[in-house]
């Protein structure tokens, strides 16, 4: 079982999980890995279950030394990890020895890198999840919502060396022009034809102010025309139009309910691709059918089980 | 009532039973949901009830939307809303103060109304737990007398006390735990409201009346008395 001093953290590395489930409903969130794939590959690597609980990483800002000898596993973004001084590249398991430091130094390539290990990483869960959940102050090591801070320790709940190896090409990271489907729903009748013209036909750019509650994108203001809304219950993806007409796209640690009309919802492959995505980065939105939506991802759960990677290659 | 059902995601459905909010939905709102838990059993992973509306969110392994909707339509067949009130009727002290309640002296002056006025207003009636949402535990109440009603700040606070009541229109709520915040602070509840091991206090369909208590009071209930400031 490996065990890891936290020797320098900005705050922003955090446990977390698949996420906390059956208590929406007292206005609790959802919380979980921004981007599942490469939470599931990184414990698909060890053997463990899909979503046994990992560190999220983004951007940078981390680094780690081993207390004990013992196995991880890296995935996601590129962020010019070093064992050491020696690069280590995202997409394999690895030993990390007892002395050894592991650091996190800035984004070469995506946005959020994870880090798994055997059994997941050893905290209490908070209302059945280890998801940290800042803003809730649920969650994460201490049950406390806070990120990782210098001087905490994290400790594996297994030590078994059985890993396995992810296919070349199972990493993903943004081209030029990132595709995100959408399930049209909600509202979007009540958008005008024009601006749902350009929502569907233009490229958007993701805004500065992104993060887990939601990423805002800039491009042509869209105008709804239909009665204010009532607050309602939030779906994971949903694309709200505040009055700017500059969507914001909800992820993990969205408010519960909302009162903003929506466009519909991002299917949850297409969040995972857009949690690697740096302000800045191109987006297009395109329709997709629930039923295709569905299909498309069952297939992809099946897929990373299997084989580590969403599409069989 | 008039059911709607609509796509909200690739995993949700939005249950639409009313139009307006109205203290009349919360019966047949939670009849609504003691139904769609009891059909769709461990395939419902979260149901968020709001004012008129139920965002349902199933487990899509075992179910298409198809299927979804006809669970929908079948457990809701024939609705009638809850006979009896079975919601519990909470009173929550409040030390309203200027100090804790920046906003008590602004609301009293736009309603030509004495602060003490304004207290005795917002503790007259009974207020009914619409929804929860915002932040864990953070019940929306109403509907506050007319005279009360006050617009959210232009610019939210960043950060508002647990404990703290506000005003927003003619909504009321208590805020669970220390976060940002908009609505106009008017005084402050000592009692915990959220927490992971007991959950939320408060539950749509309960009501609150809540009481006028002084500092000694609020103090032995364990309250922080930090003073808030005047503005964002």
């Amino acid at each position: 079982m490996i065990e890891l001093l936290v020797e320098h953290s900005l705050g922003f590395a955090q446990l977390q999980d698949g996420g906390r489930f059956g208590v929406r409903h007292l206005g609790i969130t959802q919380g979980g890995a921004l981007d599942w794939i490469a939470m599931e590959q990184a414990n698909w690597l060890l053997g463990n279950t899909a979503d046994a609980a990992v560190i999220e990483i983004p951007l940078g800002g981390l680094q780690l030394r081993a207390q004990t000898s013992g196995w991880l596993a890296l995935t996601g973004a590129d962020l010019n990890a070093k064992l050491d001084d020696q690069p280590l590249a995202p997409g394999q398991a690895f030993q990390l020895r007892h002395g050894q430091t592991l650091r996190f130094n800035s984004p070469k390539r995506g946005v959020r890198a994870y880090l798994a290990t055997p059994g997941g990483f050893a905290a209490d869960p908070v209302m059945g999840a280890v998801a940290t959940v800042m803003r809730e102050q649920l969650g994460g090591l201490h049950g406390n919502g806070r990120g990782l801070h210098n001087g905490d320790r994290l400790q594996g709940r297994a030590s078994n060396t059985e890993t396995r190896t992810l296919p070349a090409d199972a990493l993903w990271y943004p081209g030029n022009e990132v595709v995100l489907n959408l399930i049209p729903g909600a509202q979007i009748a009540a958008f005008a034809g024009a601006s749902l013209f350009a929502a569907f036909n233009q490229s958007w750019t993701l805004d500065q102010r992104a993060d887990r509650m939601g990423m805002r994108l800039t491009g042509p203001a869209l105008r709804y025309q239909g009665q204010p809304l009532i607050s309602e219950g939030i779906p994971l993806g949903a694309v709200q139009v505040p009055p700017d007409g500059q969507p914001i796209i909800l992820m993990n640690d969205r408010q519960t309910i909302g009162g903003y009309p929506r466009l519909g919802a991002v299917t949850p492959l297409s969040l995972a691709r857009l949690a690697q995505c740096a302000p800045g980065q191109k987006v297009r939105l395109r329709v997709v059918s629930q039923e295709v939506a569905r299909r498309e991802l069952l297939a992809a759960i099946k897929a990373l089980a299997t084989q580590g990677q969403p599409t069989p290659p | 009532m008039n059911l709607r059902i609509e796509s909200a995601a690739i995993d949700s459905l939005m249950v639409r039973l009313f139009d307006q909010i109205d203290e009349a939905n919360m019966p047949w709102l939670i009849t609504a949901a003691e139904n769609l838990r009891a059909a769709f059993g461990a395939q419902l992973i979260d149901l968020v009830p709001s004012y008129t509306t139920l965002l349902l969110h199933y487990d899509l392994h075992a179910l298409s939307e198809a299927d979804a909707i006809a669970l929908i339509h079948s457990s809701l067949h024939n609705l009638q809303p809850l006979a009896n009130e079975t919601g519990t009727l909470h009173a929550l002290p409040v030390w309203y103060h200027e100090s804790v309640g920046p906003e008590l002296t602004s609301i009293a002056q736009r309603a030509g109304l004495t602060p003490e006025q304004v207290i005795e207003q917002h503790c007259s009636r009974d207020y009914p737990v619409f929804t929860l949402g915002f932040a864990p535990g953070f019940a929306y109440m109403g509907l506050v007398d007319e005279a009360l009603a006050s617009a959210r700040l232009a610019t939210p606070r960043q950060r508002v006390p647990k404990g703290s009541v506000g005003i927003a229109e003619r909504q009321t709520a208590i805020y669970p735990l220390t976060s940002p915040g908009g609505w106009n602070l008017i005084g402050r509840c000592p009692l915990t409201l959220f927490s992971a091991e007991r959950g939320s206090l408060l539950q749509p369909g309960d009501r609150v009346r809540f009481v006028s208590i002084d500092h000694t009071e609020f103090i032995r209930l364990g309250g922080d008395d930090t003073v808030m400031e005047a503005s964002a």
